[in-house]
C-alpha cells in the first residue's frame, strides 16, 4: 500500500520535473524568436512608407526606398523556383516510384542531403566559379542559377517523402485497372500529395527568398534600376546587407524596412503552406 | 443450385468432368508455384476457376489465399523480389508469359481490396478513370457507363446528387462499392475481391454480398474471406488452403457439409484455425 504511494509520488515528481524542464527549453527557444520578431516589426514598421515601393535604393544622404530591390527579388525568386521545382519534382518523382532501391536511387538521395544541408555560401562560390569567372561579369542569370539550386533538393526531398506516405494499396488500385506506371504516378500519386508538395515548394521559396550568401558572389546588387538578368540585379538581401552595414543612418533605416519585408514574406509563406497543408490533411 | 451436386468433389480433374458440360472453365492454375524471394509460399497449385461462378479461398492467416488472389492479375509484378512458375492459364493463354500485355490483362480481371481505395477525385471520375485508361469514350456514353456501374454496384440511388463530391467523403462501404464500380465499370471478365467486406460493419457486408450474388451473372468472382460464413453463403466453389497448399476443393455445399479431408473438417468446425 504505501510502497505504492510512494512509487506514485515518485513518478508525479519525475513528470512535475520532466514538463517543467520542457517547458523552459520550449519558452527558450520562443524567447529568442519573439525578441527577433518584435525588433523587426518594432524598427522595421519606424522606415515603412510608401517611397519604399515606389524609389530606387538611393545613394547615402538623400531619401529613396527599395523598388529596384524588392523587384530584383521578386524576379530572381520567381525563376529560380520556375527552374528549380520541375526538376525538384521530377527527381522526387524517380527516388519514391522508380529508383527507390537502385544504386542510382541511394547515391541521388544521399547526394541530395549533402545539398540540402551544404552552406548557401559554398552553393554561391560555386556558381561564381563555373559561370561568374567564365562570364566574365556578374549577372541576375548566375543568382537565378544559385537560387534554383538551393530549392532543387528541398523540393526534392518534400516530394519524396510526400509519395512515400501515399499507401501502396492505393498504387495497387490503380495497377488494378490496367494503368500504366506514369499514369499511377501522374494521375493519382502525385495528386494524392498535391499539398504536400506545394507545402515544400513554398517552403523552398521562404527559404531562397532571405538568401544573402550566394547572391553576394552572383547576382551581386545593383544601385539602379534594372531587370536586364545579364547585368548585376538588386535584390532585398544584398541591399539590406549592404545598408546595414553602412554608417548611415538612413540607408539603416531601409535596411531595416527591407529586414521587415522579407520577414513579413517569409512568415506569410510559412502560414500559407500550414493552413495548405492543414486543409488537405483533414478532408 | 448446381447440377453437379451428388458427387462429392474433391479435387479440380474430378469436377472438371462431371460437371465439364455445363461449366466453363475460365482460368487453370496447373503445377503453380510462388516465391516471395526464397520463401515458397505456393506450392504445387492445381486449381480449376470456372465462368460466372463464385470462387472463394478460405484458410488461415498466411496460408497463401491472398497471394493466390493476387497471381491472377499478376499483381506481384509491381514487386521484383516475387515470382510465380508454373503455369496459369486464362482462357487457354498463359498470363505468365513475360510476352503478355499486363495492363490489358488487368483490364480484363478487376480487383477490388481488402481497405476501399477510392482515388482523390470526384466519385464520378473515379468511376471514369479506368473506363479512359481501356477506351474512348463520348461525354454521353461516359454518363451511361458510370451510371451503369454505380447501378450494379448498387450506390446510384445514394450519389446520384453528389457525383461532384470526393470519393473520400463517402463511408467506408459506401466507399467499398465505389470501389467494386470502378472495377466492373470497366467490364473485365473476373473480379478478384480480397477480404472485401473485413473493414466493412455487418450492414455494409451484407450489401455486398447480396451485390455479389448479383454480379456473378455477368463476371467470374474469387474472393477471398477470413469469414467461413460468408464464403458459405455466397460461393458456388470453395477452396480450402493451408500453409501454401490446396487441401480441398470443391462445390461449396460439398466443402462445409461432407469435407473429403480431415483438416478441411478441422478447420471449418473450428477445431482449428
Amino acid at each position: 500500500m504505501t510502497a505504492s504511494l510512494n512509487l506514485r509520488r515518485q513518478r508525479q515528481l519525475i513528470n512535475r520535473v520532466a514538463l517543467t524542464m520542457s517547458l523552459l527549453a520550449m519558452s527558450f527557444g520562443l524567447v529568442w524568436l519573439i525578441w527577433i520578431l518584435v525588433d523587426v516589426f518594432h524598427l522595421g514598421m519606424s522606415g515603412l512608407s510608401l517611397k519604399l515601393f515606389t524609389e530606387m535604393t538611393p545613394p547615402p544622404g538623400s531619401s529613396g526606398g527599395l523598388l529596384n530591390a524588392i523587384v530584383g527579388s521578386l524576379i530572381l525568386v520567381s525563376l529560380a523556383t520556375l527552374l528549380g521545382t520541375p526538376i525538384g519534382i521530377m527527381a522526387g518523382i524517380y527516388l519514391a516510384e522508380y529508383g527507390q532501391h537502385t544504386w542510382l536511387g541511394h547515391t541521388t538521395r544521399f547526394i541530395n542531403g549533402i545539398l540540402l544541408s551544404a552552406p548557401s555560401i559554398v552553393i554561391g562560390l560555386f556558381v561564381y566559379a563555373v559561370y561568374v569567372a567564365k562570364m566574365g561579369r556578374f549577372s541576375g542569370f548566375s543568382g537565378v542559377i544559385a537560387l534554383a539550386l538551393l530549392v532543387i533538393p528541398v523540393v526534392v526531398s518534400t516530394t519524396e517523402n510526400m509519395l512515400k506516405l501515399v499507401p501502396n494499396s492505393l498504387r495497387e488500385a490503380v495497377f488494378a485497372l490496367g494503368a500504366s506506371k506514369w499514369v499511377v504516378i501522374s494521375k493519382v500519386t502525385l495528386r494524392a500529395s498535391t499539398a504536400g508538395v506545394i507545402t515544400g515548394i513554398l517552403l523552398a521559396v521562404a527559404r531562397i527568398s532571405g538568401e544573402t550568401a550566394p547572391l553576394l558572389f552572383t547576382a551581386l546588387s545593383n544601385q539602379f534600376w534594372s531587370v536586364d538578368l545579364n547585368q548585376p540585379i538588386a535584390n532585398l538581401p544584398v541591399t539590406i546587407f549592404k545598408f546595414a552595414m553602412s554608417p548611415f543612418k538612413d540607408w539603416q533605416e531601409i535596411a531595416w524596412a527591407g529586414v521587415f519585408l522579407i520577414t513579413l514574406g517569409v512568415l506569410g509563406l510559412n502560414i500559407l503552406a500550414r493552413v495548405l497543408f492543414r486543409q488537405k490533411h483533414r478532408s | 443450385m448446381h447440377q453437379a451436386q451428388a458427387e462429392p468433389l474433391s479435387r479440380v480433374s474430378e469436377t472438371s468432368e462431371q460437371t465439364g458440360a455445363a461449366l466453363r472453365t475460365q482460368i487453370t492454375f496447373s503445377n503453380f508455384n510462388f516465391y516471395y524471394g526464397k520463401y515458397h509460399a505456393l506450392k504445387n497449385i492445381n486449381l480449376d476457376i470456372y465462368h460466372s461462378q463464385v470462387t472463394a479461398f478460405i484458410g488461415p492467416s498466411g496460408c497463401g489465399k491472398s497471394t493466390l488472389l493476387r497471381t491472377m492479375n499478376r499483381m506481384y509484378d509491381l514487386y521484383p523480389e516475387q515470382r510465380a512458375e508454373g503455369e496459369l492459364l486464362l482462357d487457354g493463354e498463359n498470363i505468365l508469359d513475360k510476352k503478355i500485355d499486363i495492363n490489358h490483362l488487368r483490364a480484363r480481371i478487376g480487383m477490388v481490396f481488402q481497405k476501399p481505395t477510392p482515388f482523390p477525385m470526384a466519385i464520378y471520375d473515379n468511376i471514369a478513370f479506368g473506363v479512359n485508361l481501356q477506351e474512348r469514350l463520348s461525354r454521353s456514353a461516359m454518363d451511361d457507363r458510370v451510371e451503369w456501374a454505380l447501378r450494379k454496384a448498387a450506390l446510384w440511388d445514394e450519389v446520384k446528387d453528389i457525383l461532384k463530391q470526393s470519393g473520400m467523403s463517402l463511408s467506408g462501404g459506401q466507399q467499398q462499392r465505389l470501389c467494386i464500380a470502378r472495377g466492373i465499370a470497366v467490364k473485365p471478365e473476373v473480379l478478384l475481391l480480397d477480404e472485401p467486406t473485413s473493414a466493412l460493419d455487418p450492414i455494409s457486408t451484407m450489401r455486398i454480398e447480396e451485390l455479389i450474388s448479383e454480379l456473378r451473372q455477368d463476371f467470374t468472382i474469387v474472393i477471398v474471406t477470413h469469414n467461413m460464413q460468408q464464403a458459405a453463403r455466397i460461393s458456388d466453389y470453395t477452396a480450402y488452403m493451408y500453409l501454401g497448399e490446396m487441401i480441398e476443393y470443391g462445390v461449396t455445399d460439398q466443402v462445409f457439409i461432407k469435407p473429403q479431408k480431415k483438416a478441411t473438417e478441422d478447420y471449418i468446425t473450428g477445431r482449428f484455425g
